[in-house]
This record gives C-alpha cells, sequence and structure tokens, in this order.
C-alpha cells in the first residue's frame, strides 16, 4: 500500500490516535517511496498534540508492531518443526521398511547380510558384480541416505526448538516437544488448549473409541514416551501424566506469550513426579490404584 | 588516544568499577558495570565506542536525531538512546530483536523496527527525515550499498558513521582492497570525511564518517 500522496503516507495517517491495532499493522506493512518531517506532519493533522506526545506514541506504537512482529516470526518456526517432526517420521519408517526389503534380496546375494540400517550400511558397502547385486547395494544405498537425512532432520529439531519454545523443550525434550505442536496443529494452538486434551494428544483413535462406549479413557498420549510416565509404576501412570500435562501446558503458554525460561514450573514438575513416586515406597501393602 | 574532538554531550570518559572508560547514563543493559546512573560503554564490544575511543570527529553532539541500522540486541543503540534524542532502531533478525524490545521499554525515545535495512520503502513511512546522524553496523555483504540507500534520511549537513566490516564483504580478498571498494560505492551518495580502522578494539573493520553529496 505505497501510498505518494505527502498528507496520506505516514503510518498513522488515517488512524485513530487510540487505535492500537491498525498502528501496529500499519507499521508493519506500510511502505512509502520517502521519508518526510512525520513528527510536524502528525502535529498538523491533529494525530498527535505535540511533538512530544507523537513520539510517545511512535514509542508505543513501534514497540507493540515489532512485538507483534517478532512473536509471528517466531510461530512461523513453529512450522518449521511441524514439517521437520513429520519428515522425521516418514523418513524413519519409511528407511526401516526398505531396510527389511534390501536384507531379505541381499541376503539371497551375499553371504551374512545383518537385518536392519546397520545391515543396509554393510551392503551398501559391497561391491556388485551381477546386475541383481547392483540392484540390492543400490537399494541399500538409499536406505542409508534416507536414515542419514533422518538423523539431520533430528539434528535440526534439536537446535530449533529451543528456539521456537524454550520451556515447552527443556521439559519434553525438543522431539517430544516438536511432536505435541504438530499434534496440536502449532505452538499457538497448543498453548490454547486445556491440559486434559494435551494428556492425551496422539491417542485420538483410543478416545474416540471411549466416547463411543467400548473402551476406558486413555490415561496418555503421546506425553507416554516422556520418562516421567514410562518409568512410573503402572498404577500411578495416570497421575504421572495428569502433572505433566499440566506443566507442559503452562510450559507451552509461557513460550507462545513470553518466550523466556522460566525454572519454577520445572521444579515445580520435579516435586510433583517425586511425590507421585514416593508412594510406590510407602506402600507396602500393595498398590492401591490409581486415582 | 583520546586527543580528538570533543564526545557528544552525554558521553563521559569515567572511571566505573575502577578502570577508565567511555560511559553514558541510563538503564543497564547486558550486565555492564554501573556507577550510580553512569553505565560503562565498553569500545571492545561496540564500533561507534571505538570510533570515540580514537577521537573520530563523528558529527554527533547530543540530543542527535538518529536511524541506527543494525541493531541487534541493543548494546550499542542503548548507549545511543541515552544521550542521543529520537532514536529509530532497524534490525532485521526476529531473535536480537526480541532483547532490543527490552532495551526500547526503559527508553522513551527509541524506536524499534524490525525491517531490512535494504528496504528502506519498508519504514520510510516511520523515519522521520532530515535527521542528524545514521549510524550502521550491519556487517553483511552490501553495507556500502546499504549506506547508499538510506542517504534519503539524512539532513543535507549530516553524517553518517558507519563500521564496514571487511570479511562480510569477502573472507579471502585484502581488507585495505575491500574497504577501498566499499568507500568508492559510498561516493555515489556521500562524500567521506574521514575513514580509520578500529583495531585494536576491532580486527578488520574500518570506519567511515560521510555527508550526503
Ligand atoms: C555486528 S551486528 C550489530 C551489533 C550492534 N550494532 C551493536 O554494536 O550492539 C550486525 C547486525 O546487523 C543485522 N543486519 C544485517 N543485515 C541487515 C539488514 N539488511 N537489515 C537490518 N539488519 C541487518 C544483523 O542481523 C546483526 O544483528
Amino acid at each position: 500500500m505505497t501510498n505518494h500522496d505527502p498528507a496520506h503516507a505516514g503510518w498513522f495517517a488515517d488512524i485513530l490516535p487510540d487505535d492500537a491495532d491498525s498502528a501496529t499493522a500499519a507499521i508493519a506493512e506500510g511502505t512509502t517511496d520517502q521519508p518526510r518531517h512525520w513528527p510536524e506532519i502528525a502535529v498538523e493533522s491533529g494525530f498527535a498534540a505535540d511533538v512530544d506526545d507523537y513520539y510517545d506514541r511512535l514509542h508505543k506504537a513501534t514497540l507493540d508492531a515489532t512485538r507483534t512482529a517478532v512473536a509471528e516470526h517466531e510461530r512461523a518456526d513453529d512450522r518449521q518443526l511441524v514439517h521437520a517432526i513429520r519428515s522425521l517420521d516418514d523418513c524413519e519408517r519409511t528407511a526401516n521398511e526398505l531396510a527389511e526389503r534390501a536384507a531379505e534380496w541381499a541376503g539371497g546375494l551375499f553371504a551374512d547380510v545383518d537385518a536392519g540400517i546397520e545391515g543396509a550400511r554393510e551392503v551398501a558397502t559391497y561391491e556388485p558384480n551381477t546386475a541383481a547385486e547392483r540392484r540390492a547395494v543400490s537399494l541399500a544405498t538409499r536406505v542409508v541416505d534416507l536414515a542419514d537425512e533422518a538423523e539431520a532432520i533430528r539434528e535440526f529439531i534439536e537446535r530449533t526448538a529451543p528456539a521456537v519454545a524454550p520451556n515447552l523443550a527443556a521439559m519434553a525434550g525438543p522431539v517430544l516437544a516438536s511432536r505435541l505442536i504438530a499434534l496440536a496443529g502449532g505452538l499457538e494452538a497448543l498453548a490454547k488448549k486445556p491440559s486434559g486434551t494435551v494428556q492425551v494428544l496422539g491417542a485420538e483413535d483410543a478416545l474416540f473409541a471411549h466416547l463411543e462406549g467400548h473402551a476406558p479413557s486413555p490415561k496418555h498420549g503421546i506425553i507416554f514416551t516422556h520418562e516421567y510416565v514410562r518409568e512410573t509404576r503402572p498404577a500411578d501412570r495416570g497421575s504421572a501424566a495428569r502433572a505433566l500435562a499440566g506443566k507442559l501446558t503452562i510450559a507451552a503458554r509461557i513460550d507462545h506469550y513470553s518466550g523466556d525460561h522460566r525454572e519454577g514450573v520445572h521444579e515445580d514438575l520435579r516435586d510433583r513426579i517425586a511425590t507421585i513416586r514416593a508412594r510406590a515406597e510407602d506402600d507396602e501393602d500393595g498398590a492401591e490404584g490409581d486415582r | 588516544m583520546s586527543a580528538g574532538s570533543p564526545l557528544p554531550v552525554g558521553v563521559e570518559r569515567r572511571t566505573v568499577a575502577g578502570e577508565e572508560t567511555l560511559a553514558t547514563r541510563g538503564e543497564p543493559v547486558y550486565g555492564e558495570p554501573t556507577d550510580g546512573d553512569w553505565r560503562a560503554w565498553n569500545a571492545s564490544r561496540s564500533k561507534l565506542g571505538a570510533m570515540f575511543e580514537h577521537g573520530m570527529e563523528t558529527g554527533l553532539a547530543g540530543g542527535d536525531r538518529v536511524l541506527y541500522l543494525g541493531a541487534a540486541a541493543g548494546t550499542t543503540v542503548s548507549h545511543v538512546a541515552d544521550f542521543a534524542g529520537p532514536t529509530y532502531a532497524v534490525e532485521f533478525a526476529p531473535r536480537p530483536t526480541r532483547d532490543l524490545l527490552d532495551v526500547a521499554q526503559s527508553r522513551d525515545r527509541l524506536f524499534p523496527l524490525l525491517k531490512d535495512a535494504r528496504s528502506p520503502e519498508t519504514y520510510a513511512h516511520v523515519v522521520e527525515s532530515d535527521l542528524d546522524a545514521i549510524v550502521q553496523d550491519v556487517a553483511t555483504r552490501g553495507q556500502a550499498d546499504v549506506a547508499v540507500r538510506n542517504a534519503q534520511f539524512l539532513a543535507d549537513d549530516g553524517r553518517l558513521v558507519a563500521a564496514i566490516k571487511a570479511r562480510s564483504e569477502d573472507v579471502t580478498a585484502d581488507p585495505e582492497a575491500v574497504f577501498d571498494r566499499a568507500v568508492d560505492r559510498l561516493g555515489d551518495a556521500y562524500e567521506v570525511l574521514d575513514r580509520r580502522r578500529l583495531e585494536p578494539y576491532h580486527e578488520d573493520h574500518l570506519a567511515v564518517i560521510a555527508t550526503p553529496r
């Protein structure tokens, strides 16, 4: 929206003095061909009472606009994480499937072929002598490339997640943090979910079965992979999952709305898990079950 | 070392935490030593600070209206805002800009902008004309070009106060050759008044003072 008419070219043109949203948009998106004496023009046009008042308004507007723009860029990074985690899963799954196929093929041509990615790594170094061997070795080479790509994506996630969501990544680890963001559809969406939903993210199938009346309600979704849940005795896993989901939700909110690391929420969670696990030691007469 | 021109009003040479240093008055920003309201300005962390240490005539007098290009997290621009008047701070990387916001929060005439300095039309509707100075420290390829494109913001007698980092232009070339090329390009919009290297504070950096032609 380039505007060449001096009276309408400033960021404050056509907006009411107290309309913060329009001011933010005008600063972020406006363009014009050349600078002018904006403070004086703003006073003449009645936007500001005097030059000092103009600068006060400009200060507030640039802080608001720049804060919003920074948050938007960081949100854009959360979309890169979503692509990355989905690609990681696809690369790993495909690499494993193809590794199985390659091992089966190469096993009929060479002696001592191991299964899995490591087996494919070995086969990829063989010198083929026939057309069939060439294909089997080539297939193993693709498996290795896919596995290496998965590793490179994992490194990208490990570098990116702490910048996008410092508290969530510290609490869940970069990979689980990215899975939660992907399952929710972005950091903002995750920050707005109630903790009961975060607790069962990734267990949608089990949840639907429960809602249709033929299954118990799931106690945890993807957060089961977190050691705080997995390494807690089965009777207390529901409590551990609830505690973890509650703090993950808070971590996602801090990351979305402020972005600084807050040690308090991490300490709270450690205390809470320690208390839950202490029950196992107290229960000499057997587990009292999960409530 | 400081035989040259006077410092701008608001910048003083003082003893802070037992060391003689440049200092300005304002909220501390990056854990720098302080003495009352005065905060040490470390020339090894700031190209502009190094120019003052070398006694260069920057034209900055105190209370100036300034456009700062390449503000990063606000280390140097915080000192500029302490002694200057309205100060527009342009930075294009989101992460350091988040810290710059904190610096601007406590300085009511420091205006942070998340913009690309190669595209002045994206902030010409915010930054006013006839400024007293452009302070530039972008350290990316095309530094002289950035200065040329932004000349439109300066008053006729305004000053460009720029740091040119040789390695940002060409890692392999001889720094002096890189500097000559940059100064040559500046000639498209400026008359160069002074140039000197910033050793020992910053290696392979050239400071240039210029005025629009
Ligand atoms: C050497 S640092 C600046 C340090 C800062 N001047 C100080 O002393 O506190 C260079 C900064 O310029 C920024 N930068 C590089 N090219 C830019 C451009 N085209 N527009 C805006 N900022 C740019 C970089 O993101 C980086 O933060």
